[in-house]
């Protein structure tokens, strides 16, 4: 209060609200940096990123006639002669620069096939295009039509045009639909695949029941060990919890593969076990490059994110209420379910919420020791960016897995309320 | 009346028959050590007995192992050495919640993720008393702790005072017979203390459960207590009702602890009959005896500041001193007069503020006297090594 108050002995004339705005945007300025830093390294590369999950302007730019024209079909049958004499000229002019390429592969994640169509087909039309000046014909749209017609009959059904109009669309769904497992069906619309070729759906469900999976099996572990330090004479719970930090001053990398040496089919674990005869030498257990891999790995790593908000919780909870509980004639598990674990609730929602959400998009752990059965999501979009290149399905990919951990947010605050979150 | 009521319920107590039942004590610690780290007992060769019904409390300064006995008693700790009996039956192997000790803990320790009302069902719950039953048991409790219509607030909603009764309601709510009270108003300002203590009383004489209280507060423990333990380096060093120990200490350490006492140090003379003279510097003292004073022995006289008379008319006490007033420090109801006396230079004398005070003045020569009957001669204190003295 002082501040403002000396200022309004100074400077009686100034009006309320510039008083308030002095401080206000000192405050501003200090955080500044923070957002500048936050917005360039991470909220506009994101928010470019999604951009392009709906985006799309590629095919659009490449070709703007053909696009145009194509909006005056009706979508059956061949389009009118002013389309083929569009996609002719840019096909050609295109051709000639050497940008049609990349447009083809567009063209192509749409429906496949469409590559060699366009690229096979625009080669010729180069020829008889350079031929039809040489003769001085006029190359009108009814010629063209006839030309491309004749170098490929595709060019007189639908779905050519409809994958080159699909293409030209700015702003698309596909993407999305793709990452659900829809595929373009016979009819044009979308249709969704066969079983068997579902691809993201099912690795969406794996990761979800990975994470909670690995959630709950870092609950059953740590809770007893953050009760543990949270009860211990000072002295041996900071020797503990230096036990548990002690993953995070050891690279990623060098844990996941050491599981790599511990779990492998030659590794020490099965070599313990046939030793000591609990298994043959030729039916040694795989404990690695599958689902059992990804499962141990990712809990050990992701264990130290539950205890720690977990022990903090518990460490405020006065040893007295278990005292008190027994006392009222509590047995020790009636006072453990009636007294305790309600009051950690706020650590167990805390470490668990951190815990999944950072299974929910864990990459490096499935990728080493996953094998084929224990990829995740994470693992398909990092593919589709290094990889295929498809950056589209990546982003919408990310954009699902982003609004579903969102949601999860979102009910987690409606169901217990975020502020009640111990995470410190 | 709410009370009256109470004390007709199925909750009370049932009172002990005339016939054995009360020949054995409700409570009793036999022999009890107990030493946290193997090498220091806190508590040494603990001896007491808590009838039925009685309110006992454990006073003692801090670190005196006041908890600690508590502690043993409700399962807890376990005892070093010794043995506890609650009715007769040795206690060792019961776990804390088969013990059915009702216990208020320093902190209320009320259950914060509960209300009012299920904080008070807990302990019927888990002894699986049908609902209906439980409702009308919490409802009882809630009023005898008149906090009728508040069982649907969480702890954290209640003042300090209100928490610390349904801390209370919560230690009776299941009928026990033995209730252990650990600093339960250490928490609360001087007023909210004395409403509290004047609430706990009347608690104990509707319900005639038996109570043992921990306190480091002797106004406290005078006003509550049928009988105060008081408690140093874990041993007691007095048992008895609040009157015998202001009036009769029988140990230095009582004396100086409990109420405010002149101390004179000196050696005894001449011993018999229950009375002693002690030689305090020169000067002859005529004191009660307990009889472990014999001739020769040091011996520590104590007397009551309010039973110094000041320009006391000679030949009138036993004791007779002349000296001169250091100060004097006015005090409403009374005023405090300091001397030297015996070589004691903070010799004190409460005169009540009535007409006649203003007759002496500081600097003033008088004399002031005493009674032999008003004056004690104990066995001094022996401050233990590495010990600070209280
Ligand atoms: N859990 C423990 N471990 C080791 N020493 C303890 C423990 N609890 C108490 N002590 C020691 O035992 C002695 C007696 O403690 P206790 O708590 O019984 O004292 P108290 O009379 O209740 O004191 P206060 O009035 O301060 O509560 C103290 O010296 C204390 O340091
Ligand atoms: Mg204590």
């Amino acid at each position: 209060m002082t501040p403002g108050e000396a200022s309004t002995s100074r400077s009686p004339a100034r009006p309320l609200w510039r008083r308030a705005l002095g401080p206000r945007l000192r405050a501003a300025g200090l955080a500044l940096p923070l957002v500048a830093f936050v917005t360039v390294t991470f909220a506009g590369p994101m928010l470019s990123l999604l951009t392009k999950s709906f985006y799309d302007p590629e095919v659009a730019d490449a070709l703007p006639e053909t696009i145009a024209a194509l909006r005056q079909w009706d979508g059956d049958g061949a389009p009118p002669d002013a389309v083929f004499a569009a996609t002719a000229r840019e096909f050609v002019a295109a051709r000639t620069e050497r940008t049609l390429g990349r447009t083809a592969n567009r063209v192509n994640r749409v429906v496949s096939g469409m590559r060699s169509v366009i690229m096979g087909g625009s080669r010729l039309m180069v020829e008889a295009a350079a031929e039809a000046e040489a003769a001085g014909v006029t190359t009108d749209g009814a010629f063209w039509r006839e030309t491309m017609i004749g170098i490929d009959a595709r060019w007189r059904t639908p779905e050519p045009w409809r994958a080159l109009r699909d293409a030209g669309q700015r702003f698309t769904a596909r993407h999305y639909l793709k990452a659900l497992d829809f595929e373009r069906g016979p009819e044009g619309g979308y249709v969704r695949q066969a079983e068997e070729w579902r691809i993201y759906v099912p690795l969406f469900w794996r990761t979800l029941k990975v994470s909670l999976g690995v959630t709950l099996l870092c609950l059953v572990i740590g809770y007893p060990i953050a009760h543990l330090i949270a009860n211990s004479p000072p002295r041996r719970a900071n020797v503990l919890l230096l036990l548990v930090l002690l993953p995070f001053w050891t690279s990623l990398l060098v844990r996941t593969t050491s599981w790599i040496v511990l779990l492998q089919n030659q590794g020490i674990v099965n070599d313990f076990l046939v030793a000591v005869g609990l298994i043959g030498d030729e039916n040694r257990i795989a404990m690695i490059y599958n689902m059992t891999g990804t499962f141990i790995a990712m809990t050990h790593v992701l264990l130290p994110f539950l205890v720690l908000p977990l022990y903090s919780v518990m460490r405020s909870i006065p040893p007295a209420y278990m005292s008190a509980a027994a006392s009222l004639g509590a047995t020790p598990l009636q006072a453990l379910r009636r007294v305790y674990w309600p009051q950690t609730l706020p650590g167990v929602g805390a470490g668990c919420l951190l815990t999944f959400i950072l299974a929910i998009g864990y990459y490096i752990t499935p990728a080493l020791v996953g094998g084929q059965s224990g990829q995740l999501i994470s693992n398909m979009i990092a593919y589709h960016v290094q990889t295929s290149l498809n950056w589209g399905l990546a982003a919408a990919l990310a954009a699902l897995l982003l609004g579903g951990v969102t949601a999860l947010y979102v009910v987690y605050d409606r169901l217990v309320g975020i502020d009640r979150l111990g995470l410190g | 009346m709410a009370i009256a009521e109470y004390s007709d319920g199925p909750v009370s107590v049932p009172v002990p028959d005339e016939r054995g039942e009360s020949a054995v004590p409700h409570v009793e610690f036999v022999g009890v050590d107990k030493s946290y780290d193997g090498r220091n007992l806190v508590v040494r060769g603990l001896d007491l007995e808590v009838e039925r019904g009685e309110f006992l409390t454990l006073l003692g300064p801090s670190g005196s192992g006041k908890t600690t006995c508590l502690m043993m008693l409700a399962g807890f700790e376990a005892t070093t050495a010794g043995t506890i009996r609650i009715g007769g039956r040795p206690i060792h192997d019961l776990p804390p919640h088969k013990r059915g000790i009702g216990m208020v803990f320093q902190n209320y320790a009320l259950f914060p993720h509960m209300t009012v009302g299920g904080n008070l069902a807990f302990p019927l719950e888990v002894r699986g008393v049908e609902a209906a039953l439980r409702r009308e048991r919490v409802e009882r409790a809630l009023s005898l702790v008149q906090l009728e219509g508040l069982e649907d607030r969480k702890p954290s909603q209640l003042s300090g005072g209100q928490q610390q009764r349904v801390a209370i309601a919560r230690a009776l709510v299941f009928e026990p017979e033995l209730v252990l009270m650990d600093e339960p108003l250490g928490a609360l300002d001087r007023r909210l203390r004395e409403e509290m203590q004047y609430e706990i009383r009347r608690i104990h004489s509707t319900l005639g459960v038996t109570v043992v209280y921990v306190t480091h507060d002797q106004q406290e423990a005078m006003t509550l207590s049928d009988r105060v333990a008081v408690f140093h380096n874990g041993m007691i060093e007095q048992a008895a009702s609040p009157e015998v120990l202001y009036e009769e200490p029988e140990k230095a350490f009582v004396a100086r602890f409990i109420g405010e006492n002149n101390r004179l140090d000196g050696v005894v003379v001449s011993e018999g009959d229950g009375v002693c003279d002690v030689d305090v510097d020169g000067l002859r003292i005529r004191a009660m005896s307990l009889g472990l004073c014999p001739p020769g022995a040091r011996a520590t006289v104590v007397i009551r500041p309010e039973r110094v008379a000041v320009s006391a008319l000679p030949g009138r006490y036993r004791n007779e001193v002349e000296t001169k007033i250091d100060d004097m420090i006015f005090l409403g109801d009374h005023l405090r007069v300091h001397m030297t006396v015996g070589g004691c230079s903070d010799f004190i004398a409460k005169i009540p503020n009535v007409v006649g005070h203003g007759a002496v003045l500081p600097g003033d020569t008088v004399t002031v006297g005493w009674a032999a009957l008003d004056c004690r001669a104990l066995v001094p204190e022996e401050l233990r090594e590495g010990e600070e003295e209280w």
